[in-house]
Protein backbone atom coordinates (compact mmCIF):
# COMPACT_ATOMS: atom_id res chain seq x y z
CA UNK A 1 0.00 0.00 0.00
CA UNK A 2 2.59 2.47 0.94
CA UNK A 3 4.04 1.92 -2.47
CA UNK A 4 1.02 4.20 -3.61
CA UNK A 5 1.38 6.69 -1.73
CA UNK A 6 4.42 7.68 -2.02
CA UNK A 7 6.18 9.65 -5.03
CA UNK A 8 7.33 12.33 -6.87
CA UNK A 9 3.45 13.70 -6.95
CA UNK A 10 1.57 13.46 -3.73
CA UNK A 11 -1.58 11.75 -3.27
CA UNK A 12 -3.08 11.27 0.09
CA UNK A 13 -3.93 7.96 2.04
CA UNK A 14 -7.20 8.10 2.77
CA UNK A 15 -8.11 9.74 -1.00
CA UNK A 16 -5.80 6.50 -2.47
CA UNK A 17 -7.73 4.15 -0.15
CA UNK A 18 -11.33 5.89 -1.22
CA UNK A 19 -10.72 5.36 -5.10
CA UNK A 20 -9.37 2.33 -5.02
CA UNK A 21 -12.33 0.78 -2.77
CA UNK A 22 -14.42 2.40 -5.55
CA UNK A 23 -13.54 0.00 -8.02
CA UNK A 24 -15.71 -2.23 -6.48
CA UNK A 25 -19.24 -2.09 -7.23
CA UNK A 26 -21.47 -0.26 -4.88
CA UNK A 27 -19.17 2.16 -3.30
CA UNK A 28 -19.52 5.84 -4.67
CA UNK A 29 -16.03 7.40 -5.37
CA UNK A 30 -15.70 10.15 -2.44
CA UNK A 31 -12.27 10.56 -2.92
CA UNK A 32 -11.01 14.23 -3.60
CA UNK A 33 -8.26 13.27 -6.42
CA UNK A 34 -7.96 15.43 -9.57
CA UNK A 35 -8.56 13.60 -12.88
CA UNK A 36 -4.36 13.91 -12.76
CA UNK A 37 -3.80 12.58 -9.47
CA UNK A 38 -6.18 9.94 -10.48
CA UNK A 39 -4.52 9.41 -13.99
CA UNK A 40 -1.09 8.91 -11.66
CA UNK A 41 -2.45 6.32 -9.46
CA UNK A 42 -4.48 4.18 -11.58
CA UNK A 43 -2.43 4.12 -14.55
CA UNK A 44 1.51 4.75 -13.12
CA UNK A 45 1.76 3.68 -9.54
CA UNK A 46 -1.14 0.60 -9.38
CA UNK A 47 0.28 -1.18 -12.29
CA UNK A 48 4.06 -0.49 -11.27
CA UNK A 49 2.91 -1.80 -7.61
CA UNK A 50 1.22 -4.94 -8.88
CA UNK A 51 3.78 -5.73 -11.36
CA UNK A 52 6.26 -5.47 -8.69
CA UNK A 53 4.02 -7.43 -6.57
CA UNK A 54 3.91 -10.21 -9.15
CA UNK A 55 7.52 -10.13 -10.05
CA UNK A 56 8.65 -10.69 -6.36
CA UNK A 57 6.36 -13.75 -5.52
CA UNK A 58 6.97 -15.42 -9.45
CA UNK A 59 10.61 -15.09 -8.48
CA UNK A 60 10.14 -15.92 -4.46
CA UNK A 61 8.06 -19.40 -5.76
CA UNK A 62 10.43 -20.54 -8.46
CA UNK A 63 13.37 -19.89 -5.85
CA UNK A 64 11.88 -21.72 -3.96
CA UNK A 65 11.17 -24.63 -6.77
CA UNK A 66 14.58 -24.76 -8.25
CA UNK A 67 15.88 -25.76 -4.40
CA UNK A 68 13.18 -27.99 -3.82
CA UNK A 69 14.04 -29.97 -7.51
CA UNK A 70 18.14 -29.59 -7.01
CA UNK A 71 17.78 -30.28 -3.07
CA UNK A 72 20.14 -26.93 -3.66
CA UNK A 73 19.82 -24.09 -0.96
CA UNK A 74 21.40 -21.97 -3.51
CA UNK A 75 19.98 -22.49 -6.48
CA UNK A 76 17.95 -19.21 -7.23
CA UNK A 77 16.48 -18.17 -11.07
CA UNK A 78 19.27 -15.49 -11.09
CA UNK A 79 22.07 -17.66 -10.04
CA UNK A 80 21.51 -20.55 -11.89
CA UNK A 81 21.58 -18.73 -15.33
CA UNK A 82 17.82 -18.53 -15.96
CA UNK A 83 17.20 -15.19 -16.08
CA UNK A 84 20.37 -14.30 -17.71
CA UNK A 85 19.33 -17.31 -20.54
CA UNK A 86 15.70 -15.06 -20.48
CA UNK A 87 17.78 -11.86 -20.70
CA UNK A 88 19.35 -13.28 -23.74
CA UNK A 89 16.28 -14.42 -25.58
CA UNK A 90 14.72 -10.80 -24.74
CA UNK A 91 17.29 -9.13 -25.70
CA UNK A 92 17.54 -11.02 -29.52
CA UNK A 93 13.78 -10.06 -29.58
CA UNK A 94 14.53 -6.14 -29.03
CA UNK A 95 17.83 -6.56 -31.38
CA UNK A 96 16.13 -8.40 -34.40
CA UNK A 97 12.76 -7.66 -34.31
CA UNK A 98 10.28 -4.53 -34.79
CA UNK A 99 9.28 -2.60 -31.90
CA UNK A 100 5.56 -3.39 -32.49
CA UNK A 101 6.05 -7.39 -32.14
CA UNK A 102 8.67 -7.67 -29.64
CA UNK A 103 6.58 -7.23 -26.58
CA UNK A 104 4.59 -9.94 -27.12
CA UNK A 105 7.97 -12.30 -28.31
CA UNK A 106 10.00 -11.17 -25.47
CA UNK A 107 8.08 -13.95 -22.88
CA UNK A 108 8.55 -16.68 -25.28
CA UNK A 109 11.89 -16.15 -26.12
CA UNK A 110 12.73 -15.31 -22.44
CA UNK A 111 11.20 -18.96 -21.74
CA UNK A 112 13.08 -20.70 -24.33
CA UNK A 113 16.44 -18.80 -23.29
CA UNK A 114 15.96 -19.17 -19.62
CA UNK A 115 15.28 -23.42 -20.07
CA UNK A 116 18.59 -23.59 -22.02
CA UNK A 117 20.54 -21.70 -19.40
CA UNK A 118 19.53 -24.31 -16.61
CA UNK A 119 19.46 -27.25 -18.54
CA UNK A 120 23.07 -26.25 -19.39
CA UNK A 121 23.65 -25.38 -15.32
CA UNK A 122 22.24 -28.83 -14.63
CA UNK A 123 24.48 -30.66 -17.01
CA UNK A 124 27.51 -28.95 -16.40
CA UNK A 125 27.35 -29.10 -12.58
CA UNK A 126 26.52 -32.72 -12.48
CA UNK A 127 29.42 -33.19 -14.84
CA UNK A 128 31.58 -30.89 -12.57
CA UNK A 129 31.62 -32.25 -8.96
CA UNK A 130 30.93 -35.86 -8.95
CA UNK A 131 29.35 -35.69 -5.84
CA UNK A 132 26.81 -33.04 -7.38
CA UNK A 133 27.26 -30.56 -4.09
CA UNK A 134 25.60 -27.32 -4.08
CA UNK A 135 28.49 -25.32 -4.81
CA UNK A 136 29.28 -26.98 -8.16
CA UNK A 137 25.98 -26.43 -9.59
CA UNK A 138 25.96 -22.28 -8.23
CA UNK A 139 29.81 -22.51 -10.14
CA UNK A 140 28.22 -23.87 -13.17
CA UNK A 141 25.24 -21.49 -13.30
CA UNK A 142 27.34 -18.46 -12.82
CA UNK A 143 29.77 -19.64 -16.03
CA UNK A 144 26.44 -20.26 -17.96
CA UNK A 145 25.45 -16.69 -16.77
CA UNK A 146 28.56 -14.85 -17.15
CA UNK A 147 28.58 -16.03 -21.23
CA UNK A 148 25.40 -15.85 -21.84
CA UNK A 149 25.60 -12.68 -20.35
CA UNK A 150 28.80 -11.84 -22.69
CA UNK A 151 26.83 -12.80 -25.57
CA UNK A 152 24.19 -10.59 -24.83
CA UNK A 153 26.46 -7.73 -24.56
CA UNK A 154 27.65 -8.19 -27.89
CA UNK A 155 24.93 -8.03 -29.48
CA UNK A 156 23.41 -5.19 -27.43
CA UNK A 157 27.04 -2.97 -27.97
CA UNK A 158 26.55 -4.38 -32.31
CA UNK A 159 22.81 -2.55 -32.80
CA UNK A 160 23.63 0.47 -30.67
CA UNK A 161 19.99 2.25 -31.74
CA UNK A 162 18.29 -0.37 -28.82
CA UNK A 163 21.41 0.57 -26.48
CA UNK A 164 19.54 1.97 -24.55
CA UNK A 165 16.44 0.04 -23.88
CA UNK A 166 18.24 -3.02 -23.94
CA UNK A 167 20.64 -1.64 -21.12
CA UNK A 168 17.31 -0.34 -18.90
CA UNK A 169 15.54 -3.10 -19.57
CA UNK A 170 18.54 -5.57 -18.03
CA UNK A 171 19.09 -3.46 -14.66
CA UNK A 172 15.41 -4.04 -14.24
CA UNK A 173 13.04 -1.47 -14.69
CA UNK A 174 9.77 -1.45 -13.15
CA UNK A 175 9.39 2.14 -13.85
CA UNK A 176 7.65 1.99 -17.28
CA UNK A 177 5.13 -0.50 -16.11
CA UNK A 178 2.07 -0.09 -17.05
CA UNK A 179 -1.41 -3.04 -17.39
CA UNK A 180 -0.24 -4.37 -20.49
CA UNK A 181 2.89 -5.94 -18.50
CA UNK A 182 0.63 -7.06 -15.84
CA UNK A 183 -1.88 -8.85 -18.78
CA UNK A 184 1.13 -9.72 -20.99
CA UNK A 185 2.75 -12.17 -18.22
CA UNK A 186 -0.33 -13.03 -15.71
CA UNK A 187 -0.95 -16.20 -17.88
CA UNK A 188 2.21 -17.35 -17.67
CA UNK A 189 2.52 -17.11 -14.17
CA UNK A 190 -0.30 -18.26 -13.03
CA UNK A 191 0.30 -21.77 -15.05
CA UNK A 192 3.84 -21.45 -13.66
CA UNK A 193 2.54 -21.28 -10.33
CA UNK A 194 -0.21 -22.99 -10.66
CA UNK A 195 1.94 -26.48 -11.70
CA UNK A 196 4.51 -25.45 -8.84
CA UNK A 197 2.04 -25.17 -6.38
CA UNK A 198 0.44 -28.67 -7.51
CA UNK A 199 3.75 -30.22 -6.76
CA UNK A 200 4.17 -28.83 -3.29
CA UNK A 201 3.99 -32.32 -1.19
CA UNK A 202 6.55 -34.18 -3.89
CA UNK A 203 8.99 -31.78 -3.43
CA UNK A 204 9.14 -32.46 0.01
CA UNK A 205 9.56 -36.02 -0.77
CA UNK A 206 12.66 -35.08 -2.85
CA UNK A 207 14.25 -33.60 0.54
CA UNK A 208 15.08 -37.87 0.44
CA UNK A 209 17.43 -38.14 -2.14
CA UNK A 210 16.37 -39.74 -5.38
CA UNK A 211 16.87 -43.18 -4.31
CA UNK A 212 14.47 -42.47 -1.20
CA UNK A 213 12.07 -40.74 -3.29
CA UNK A 214 12.06 -43.71 -5.91
CA UNK A 215 11.56 -46.21 -3.32
CA UNK A 216 8.19 -44.50 -2.14
CA UNK A 217 6.74 -44.54 -5.19
CA UNK A 218 7.68 -41.38 -6.49
CA UNK A 219 9.18 -40.79 -10.22
CA UNK A 220 11.85 -38.40 -9.43
CA UNK A 221 13.17 -37.49 -12.84
CA UNK A 222 9.64 -36.66 -14.02
CA UNK A 223 8.71 -34.43 -11.06
CA UNK A 224 12.00 -32.60 -11.06
CA UNK A 225 11.54 -31.74 -15.07
CA UNK A 226 8.05 -30.57 -14.60
CA UNK A 227 9.09 -28.54 -11.89
CA UNK A 228 12.18 -26.90 -13.17
CA UNK A 229 10.01 -26.16 -16.48
CA UNK A 230 7.23 -24.40 -14.72
CA UNK A 231 9.44 -22.92 -12.32
CA UNK A 232 11.59 -21.27 -15.85
CA UNK A 233 8.36 -20.56 -17.10
CA UNK A 234 7.45 -18.25 -14.78
CA UNK A 235 10.77 -16.89 -14.10
CA UNK A 236 11.39 -15.76 -17.79
CA UNK A 237 7.88 -14.60 -18.32
CA UNK A 238 8.80 -12.16 -14.91
CA UNK A 239 12.17 -11.36 -16.36
CA UNK A 240 10.47 -10.49 -19.80
CA UNK A 241 8.68 -7.61 -18.32
CA UNK A 242 11.85 -6.49 -15.16
CA UNK A 243 14.70 -7.16 -16.16
CA UNK A 244 17.22 -9.05 -13.99
CA UNK A 245 16.68 -8.86 -10.53
CA UNK A 246 18.74 -11.05 -8.29
CA UNK A 247 18.59 -12.57 -5.54
CA UNK A 248 14.69 -12.33 -4.63
CA UNK A 249 14.36 -16.19 -5.25
CA UNK A 250 17.37 -16.40 -2.17
CA UNK A 251 16.56 -13.88 0.26
CA UNK A 252 12.71 -14.87 0.44
CA UNK A 253 11.96 -18.90 0.79
CA UNK A 254 14.94 -18.80 3.04
CA UNK A 255 13.43 -16.08 5.43
CA UNK A 256 10.45 -18.30 5.30
CA UNK A 257 12.23 -21.32 5.89
CA UNK A 258 13.48 -20.09 9.16
CA UNK A 259 10.01 -18.38 10.28
CA UNK A 260 7.69 -21.63 9.57
CA UNK A 261 9.76 -25.04 8.67
CA UNK A 262 10.76 -26.28 5.76
CA UNK A 263 8.05 -28.23 3.92
CA UNK A 264 7.22 -26.86 0.63
CA UNK A 265 3.41 -26.91 1.74
CA UNK A 266 3.75 -23.82 3.84
CA UNK A 267 6.97 -22.52 1.80
CA UNK A 268 5.35 -21.86 -1.62
CA UNK A 269 2.01 -20.51 -0.50
CA UNK A 270 4.07 -17.77 1.50
CA UNK A 271 6.28 -17.07 -1.05
CA UNK A 272 3.63 -15.19 -3.31
CA UNK A 273 2.61 -13.30 0.17
CA UNK A 274 5.96 -12.51 1.52
CA UNK A 275 8.26 -12.15 -2.33
CA UNK A 276 5.42 -9.78 -3.61
CA UNK A 277 5.93 -7.80 0.06
CA UNK A 278 9.89 -7.74 -1.12
CA UNK A 279 10.20 -6.29 -4.19
CA UNK A 280 7.49 -3.77 -3.52
CA UNK A 281 9.08 -2.58 -0.86
CA UNK A 282 12.57 -3.09 -2.54
CA UNK A 283 11.10 -0.68 -5.14
CA UNK A 284 9.68 2.07 -2.85
CA UNK A 285 13.15 1.98 -1.63
CA UNK A 286 14.71 2.87 -5.44
CA UNK A 287 12.68 5.30 -6.60
CA UNK A 288 13.12 7.09 -3.10
CA UNK A 289 16.44 6.60 -1.88
CA UNK A 290 18.06 9.33 -4.34
CA UNK A 291 14.82 11.03 -5.51
CA UNK A 292 13.55 12.13 -8.06
CA UNK A 293 16.01 9.88 -9.29
CA UNK A 294 15.45 6.40 -9.73
CA UNK A 295 17.89 3.40 -8.30
CA UNK A 296 16.95 0.01 -10.58
CA UNK A 297 15.52 -2.21 -8.59
CA UNK A 298 17.95 -5.13 -9.53
CA UNK A 299 20.63 -2.75 -7.60
CA UNK A 300 18.92 -3.07 -4.29
CA UNK A 301 17.95 -6.26 -3.97
CA UNK A 302 21.70 -6.88 -4.90
CA UNK A 303 22.67 -4.46 -2.20
CA UNK A 304 20.57 -6.82 0.62
CA UNK A 305 20.92 -9.96 -1.57
CA UNK A 306 24.25 -10.68 -1.92
CA UNK A 307 25.07 -10.38 2.30
CA UNK A 308 22.38 -12.67 2.59
CA UNK A 309 23.71 -15.33 -0.09
CA UNK A 310 27.03 -15.29 2.03
CA UNK A 311 24.72 -16.12 4.95
CA UNK A 312 22.97 -18.96 2.90
CA UNK A 313 25.96 -20.52 1.71
CA UNK A 314 27.81 -20.20 5.15
CA UNK A 315 25.17 -22.27 6.61
CA UNK A 316 24.24 -24.50 3.34
CA UNK A 317 25.61 -27.55 4.86
CA UNK A 318 22.96 -27.29 7.83
CA UNK A 319 19.96 -26.30 5.66
CA UNK A 320 17.34 -28.81 3.76
CA UNK B 1 2.88 -61.53 4.96
CA UNK B 2 4.52 -62.04 1.20
CA UNK B 3 7.03 -64.48 0.14
CA UNK B 4 10.03 -63.39 -1.98
CA UNK B 5 11.58 -65.26 -5.21
CA UNK B 6 15.17 -64.42 -6.52
CA UNK B 7 15.83 -66.30 -9.46
CA UNK B 8 19.06 -66.54 -11.11
CA UNK B 9 19.19 -62.70 -11.13
CA UNK B 10 22.50 -61.15 -12.63
CA UNK B 11 23.42 -56.94 -11.97
CA UNK B 12 26.18 -55.90 -13.81
CA UNK B 13 26.94 -51.89 -13.13
CA UNK B 14 29.35 -50.44 -16.46
CA UNK B 15 31.51 -53.39 -16.44
CA UNK B 16 31.77 -55.18 -13.11
CA UNK B 17 29.79 -57.73 -12.61
CA UNK B 18 27.99 -57.12 -9.22
CA UNK B 19 25.79 -60.19 -9.05
CA UNK B 20 25.89 -63.39 -10.89
CA UNK B 21 22.84 -65.77 -11.23
CA UNK B 22 21.86 -65.26 -7.30
CA UNK B 23 18.66 -67.49 -6.36
CA UNK B 24 17.09 -67.25 -3.02
CA UNK B 25 13.43 -68.17 -1.28
CA UNK B 26 12.39 -66.12 1.64
CA UNK B 27 9.05 -67.30 3.39
CA UNK B 28 6.63 -65.28 4.55
CA UNK B 29 7.12 -64.06 8.14
CA UNK B 30 10.82 -65.21 7.80
CA UNK B 31 13.85 -63.12 8.38
CA UNK B 32 16.76 -63.75 5.68
CA UNK B 33 19.81 -62.40 7.04
CA UNK B 34 23.11 -61.37 4.36
CA UNK B 35 26.25 -62.14 5.47
CA UNK B 36 29.49 -61.70 3.60
CA UNK B 37 32.97 -58.86 3.35
CA UNK B 38 31.84 -55.59 2.30
CA UNK B 39 31.18 -55.26 -1.74
CA UNK B 40 29.68 -58.67 -1.71
CA UNK B 41 26.42 -57.41 -3.25
CA UNK B 42 24.25 -57.57 -0.40
CA UNK B 43 22.80 -54.05 -0.76
CA UNK B 44 22.51 -54.47 -4.18
CA UNK B 45 20.17 -57.51 -3.73
CA UNK B 46 18.30 -55.20 -1.36
CA UNK B 47 18.19 -52.70 -4.59
CA UNK B 48 17.24 -55.14 -7.13
CA UNK B 49 14.62 -56.25 -4.36
CA UNK B 50 13.15 -52.60 -4.55
CA UNK B 51 13.27 -52.33 -7.89
CA UNK B 52 15.99 -49.44 -7.69
CA UNK B 53 18.68 -51.23 -9.96
CA UNK B 54 18.20 -53.19 -13.33
CA UNK B 55 18.64 -56.24 -13.36
CA UNK B 56 18.38 -59.87 -15.43
CA UNK B 57 16.39 -62.70 -14.07
CA UNK B 58 13.07 -62.27 -11.91
CA UNK B 59 12.64 -61.37 -8.38
CA UNK B 60 8.65 -62.26 -7.69
CA UNK B 61 7.31 -60.52 -4.48
CA UNK B 62 4.07 -62.88 -3.58
CA UNK B 63 4.17 -64.27 -7.20
CA UNK B 64 4.06 -61.00 -8.62
CA UNK B 65 7.01 -60.25 -11.09
CA UNK B 66 8.77 -56.81 -9.93
CA UNK B 67 10.02 -55.70 -12.96
CA UNK B 68 6.37 -55.70 -14.16
CA UNK B 69 5.00 -53.34 -10.89
CA UNK B 70 4.21 -50.02 -11.21
CA UNK B 71 6.75 -47.84 -8.79
CA UNK B 72 3.58 -47.28 -6.25
CA UNK B 73 2.62 -50.73 -5.99
CA UNK B 74 6.35 -51.66 -5.17
CA UNK B 75 6.20 -49.34 -2.66
CA UNK B 76 3.38 -50.56 -0.87
CA UNK B 77 5.03 -54.10 -1.18
CA UNK B 78 8.99 -53.20 -0.18
CA UNK B 79 9.68 -50.75 2.23
CA UNK B 80 13.66 -49.91 2.79
CA UNK B 81 15.61 -48.83 5.83
CA UNK B 82 18.77 -47.46 4.00
CA UNK B 83 22.36 -47.46 5.22
CA UNK B 84 22.54 -44.31 5.41
CA UNK B 85 19.21 -42.13 5.48
CA UNK B 86 19.17 -38.85 3.99
CA UNK B 87 17.46 -36.93 7.24
CA UNK B 88 17.14 -32.89 6.15
CA UNK B 89 17.82 -31.69 9.78
CA UNK B 90 15.42 -28.60 9.90
CA UNK B 91 12.30 -31.51 8.90
CA UNK B 92 9.99 -32.74 12.14
CA UNK B 93 9.87 -36.19 12.68
CA UNK B 94 5.86 -36.45 12.01
CA UNK B 95 6.31 -34.85 8.64
CA UNK B 96 9.40 -36.93 7.60
CA UNK B 97 7.18 -40.54 9.05
CA UNK B 98 4.50 -39.24 7.22
CA UNK B 99 6.22 -39.71 3.67
CA UNK B 100 6.09 -42.96 4.27
CA UNK B 101 2.82 -42.92 3.02
CA UNK B 102 3.80 -41.30 0.26
CA UNK B 103 2.89 -44.49 -2.14
CA UNK B 104 -0.66 -44.41 -1.18
CA UNK B 105 -1.65 -40.69 -2.21
CA UNK B 106 -2.47 -39.74 -5.64
CA UNK B 107 -0.53 -37.35 -7.50
CA UNK B 108 -2.10 -34.47 -6.84
CA UNK B 109 -3.45 -35.30 -3.31
CA UNK B 110 -2.58 -35.01 0.26
CA UNK B 111 -2.80 -36.93 3.31
CA UNK B 112 -6.19 -38.51 4.27
CA UNK B 113 -6.85 -38.60 7.70
CA UNK B 114 -6.62 -42.17 7.64
CA UNK B 115 -2.63 -41.36 6.55
CA UNK B 116 -2.13 -39.10 9.84
CA UNK B 117 -3.46 -41.96 11.94
CA UNK B 118 -1.32 -44.32 10.49
CA UNK B 119 1.45 -42.06 10.78
CA UNK B 120 0.93 -41.50 14.36
CA UNK B 121 0.45 -44.77 15.16
CA UNK B 122 3.51 -45.86 13.74
CA UNK B 123 5.37 -43.13 16.10
CA UNK B 124 3.41 -44.79 18.82
CA UNK B 125 4.62 -47.91 18.11
CA UNK B 126 7.89 -46.90 18.37
CA UNK B 127 8.20 -44.88 21.31
CA UNK B 128 9.10 -41.99 19.96
CA UNK B 129 5.60 -40.30 20.34
CA UNK B 130 6.71 -37.57 22.66
CA UNK B 131 8.97 -36.34 19.60
CA UNK B 132 7.08 -35.62 16.86
CA UNK B 133 7.51 -32.17 16.22
CA UNK B 134 11.80 -32.59 17.18
CA UNK B 135 13.86 -31.87 14.19
CA UNK B 136 15.35 -34.50 12.89
CA UNK B 137 18.93 -32.80 13.42
CA UNK B 138 18.37 -32.86 17.22
CA UNK B 139 18.20 -36.50 17.34
CA UNK B 140 20.39 -39.24 18.67
CA UNK B 141 21.67 -41.84 16.30
CA UNK B 142 19.53 -44.28 18.07
CA UNK B 143 15.99 -41.79 18.20
CA UNK B 144 16.81 -41.29 14.22
CA UNK B 145 17.03 -45.07 13.45
CA UNK B 146 13.57 -45.19 15.19
CA UNK B 147 12.29 -42.42 13.47
CA UNK B 148 13.46 -44.31 9.97
CA UNK B 149 11.88 -47.55 11.61
CA UNK B 150 8.46 -45.91 12.01
CA UNK B 151 8.52 -44.28 8.31
CA UNK B 152 9.42 -47.90 6.76
CA UNK B 153 6.88 -49.14 9.60
CA UNK B 154 3.66 -46.06 8.03
CA UNK B 155 4.66 -47.51 4.60
CA UNK B 156 2.19 -50.76 5.42
CA UNK B 157 4.40 -53.19 3.33
CA UNK B 158 4.59 -56.32 3.82
CA UNK B 159 8.07 -56.75 3.22
CA UNK B 160 11.13 -55.12 5.39
CA UNK B 161 14.77 -54.51 3.60
CA UNK B 162 16.92 -53.65 6.26
CA UNK B 163 20.08 -52.59 5.58
CA UNK B 164 22.86 -52.32 7.90
CA UNK B 165 21.82 -48.79 9.55
CA UNK B 166 22.71 -50.32 12.99
CA UNK B 167 26.24 -50.83 12.61
CA UNK B 168 27.44 -47.45 13.44
CA UNK B 169 24.98 -48.05 16.53
CA UNK B 170 26.66 -48.41 20.36
CA UNK B 171 25.53 -52.09 20.98
CA UNK B 172 22.42 -51.16 23.25
CA UNK B 173 20.84 -49.28 20.45
CA UNK B 174 22.03 -52.01 18.02
CA UNK B 175 19.84 -54.45 20.03
CA UNK B 176 17.54 -52.30 20.45
CA UNK B 177 16.37 -51.42 17.06
CA UNK B 178 17.01 -55.30 16.04
CA UNK B 179 14.21 -56.39 18.74
CA UNK B 180 11.93 -53.37 17.39
CA UNK B 181 11.91 -55.02 13.98
CA UNK B 182 11.92 -58.51 15.33
CA UNK B 183 8.34 -57.20 17.31
CA UNK B 184 7.52 -55.63 14.05
CA UNK B 185 7.76 -58.75 12.34
CA UNK B 186 6.16 -60.92 14.80
CA UNK B 187 3.17 -58.67 15.32
CA UNK B 188 2.54 -57.19 11.60
CA UNK B 189 4.31 -60.70 9.68
CA UNK B 190 6.77 -58.93 8.33
CA UNK B 191 9.35 -60.64 5.83
CA UNK B 192 12.50 -59.33 6.21
CA UNK B 193 15.75 -59.21 4.52
CA UNK B 194 19.05 -57.62 5.53
CA UNK B 195 22.22 -57.74 5.61
CA UNK B 196 24.44 -57.91 8.62
CA UNK B 197 27.82 -57.37 9.59
CA UNK B 198 27.82 -58.56 13.08
CA UNK B 199 27.58 -62.07 12.96
CA UNK B 200 26.70 -63.46 16.25
CA UNK B 201 23.74 -60.65 15.74
CA UNK B 202 22.58 -62.31 12.50
CA UNK B 203 22.91 -65.93 14.10
CA UNK B 204 20.20 -64.69 17.00
CA UNK B 205 17.94 -62.62 15.27
CA UNK B 206 17.69 -64.64 11.56
CA UNK B 207 16.19 -68.00 10.81
CA UNK B 208 17.94 -68.16 7.33
CA UNK B 209 21.46 -66.40 6.55
CA UNK B 210 22.87 -66.67 2.83
CA UNK B 211 26.37 -65.81 3.08
CA UNK B 212 27.04 -63.52 -0.56
CA UNK B 213 30.63 -63.47 -1.38
CA UNK B 214 31.99 -61.71 -4.89
CA UNK B 215 28.32 -61.37 -6.38
CA UNK B 216 27.66 -65.04 -5.97
CA UNK B 217 25.42 -66.84 -3.26
CA UNK B 218 28.20 -69.51 -1.38
CA UNK B 219 25.44 -71.21 1.06
CA UNK B 220 22.21 -71.05 2.28
CA UNK B 221 20.94 -72.48 5.81
CA UNK B 222 20.57 -71.70 9.44
CA UNK B 223 23.23 -70.83 11.53
CA UNK B 224 24.98 -73.96 12.56
CA UNK B 225 25.97 -74.82 8.84
CA UNK B 226 26.85 -70.98 7.69
CA UNK B 227 28.61 -69.97 10.66
CA UNK B 228 31.79 -72.30 10.71
CA UNK B 229 35.14 -70.93 11.10
CA UNK B 230 36.18 -72.22 7.35
CA UNK B 231 33.27 -70.24 5.93
CA UNK B 232 34.46 -67.37 7.33
CA UNK B 233 38.08 -67.62 7.15
CA UNK B 234 37.43 -68.63 3.33
CA UNK B 235 35.57 -65.61 2.65
CA UNK B 236 36.30 -62.94 4.94
CA UNK B 237 40.17 -63.48 5.65
CA UNK B 238 39.24 -63.81 9.37
CA UNK B 239 40.16 -65.92 12.10
CA UNK B 240 37.17 -66.77 14.75
CA UNK B 241 36.01 -69.08 16.69
CA UNK B 242 32.54 -69.96 16.53
CA UNK B 243 31.06 -70.85 20.19
CA UNK B 244 27.95 -72.43 21.21
CA UNK B 245 26.23 -70.47 24.00
CA UNK B 246 22.28 -71.53 25.43
CA UNK B 247 21.06 -69.20 23.15
CA UNK B 248 22.77 -69.43 19.66
CA UNK B 249 26.38 -69.11 18.39
CA UNK B 250 29.11 -66.49 19.08
CA UNK B 251 31.39 -65.66 16.77
CA UNK B 252 34.44 -63.85 17.97
CA UNK B 253 37.44 -62.86 16.61
CA UNK B 254 40.59 -64.71 17.49
CA UNK B 255 44.08 -62.91 17.56
CA UNK B 256 46.62 -64.77 15.25
CA UNK B 257 49.78 -64.58 15.05
CA UNK B 258 49.80 -65.32 11.86
CA UNK B 259 46.44 -65.38 9.64
CA UNK B 260 46.82 -67.58 7.11
CA UNK B 261 44.50 -67.53 4.21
Amino acid sequence: MLGLFVGPVHLGPLDVFKKLISVLPFVRDTSHLTATQEAILMQLRLPRVVLAGLVGATLSFSGAAYQGAFRNPLADPYLLGAAAGAGLGATMVIVFTHAATASNLIPVAAFAGALVAVALAYAMGRAGGAGRTATSLVLAGIAVMSFLTAVQTYLQQRKSDTLREVYGWILGRLSTAGWHDVLLILPYITIGGAVILAHRRLLDVLALGDEEADALGVNTRRVRLIVVIAASLSTAAAVAVSGLIGFVGIIVPHIIRLIAGTSYRVILPLCFAFGAAFLILADLLGRTMIAPAELPIGVVTAFFGAPFFAIVLRNSRKMI
Amino acid sequence: MSTIEIRDVSVRIMHAEILIGVSLDVPSGEWLALIGPNGAGKTTILRAIAGLTPFDGTIRLDGADVARMTAKQRARTVAIVPQRPVLPPPMTVFEYVLLGRTPYIRYFDTETANDLAVARDALARLDIAPFADRQLGSLSGGEQQRVVLARALAQQAPILLLDEGTSALDIGSQQQVLELVEDMRLSDGFTVVSPMHDLTLAGQFAHTLALISRGRVIIVGGPDEVLTVEMIREHYGAEVRVMQDGEGLVVSPVRAARVRR
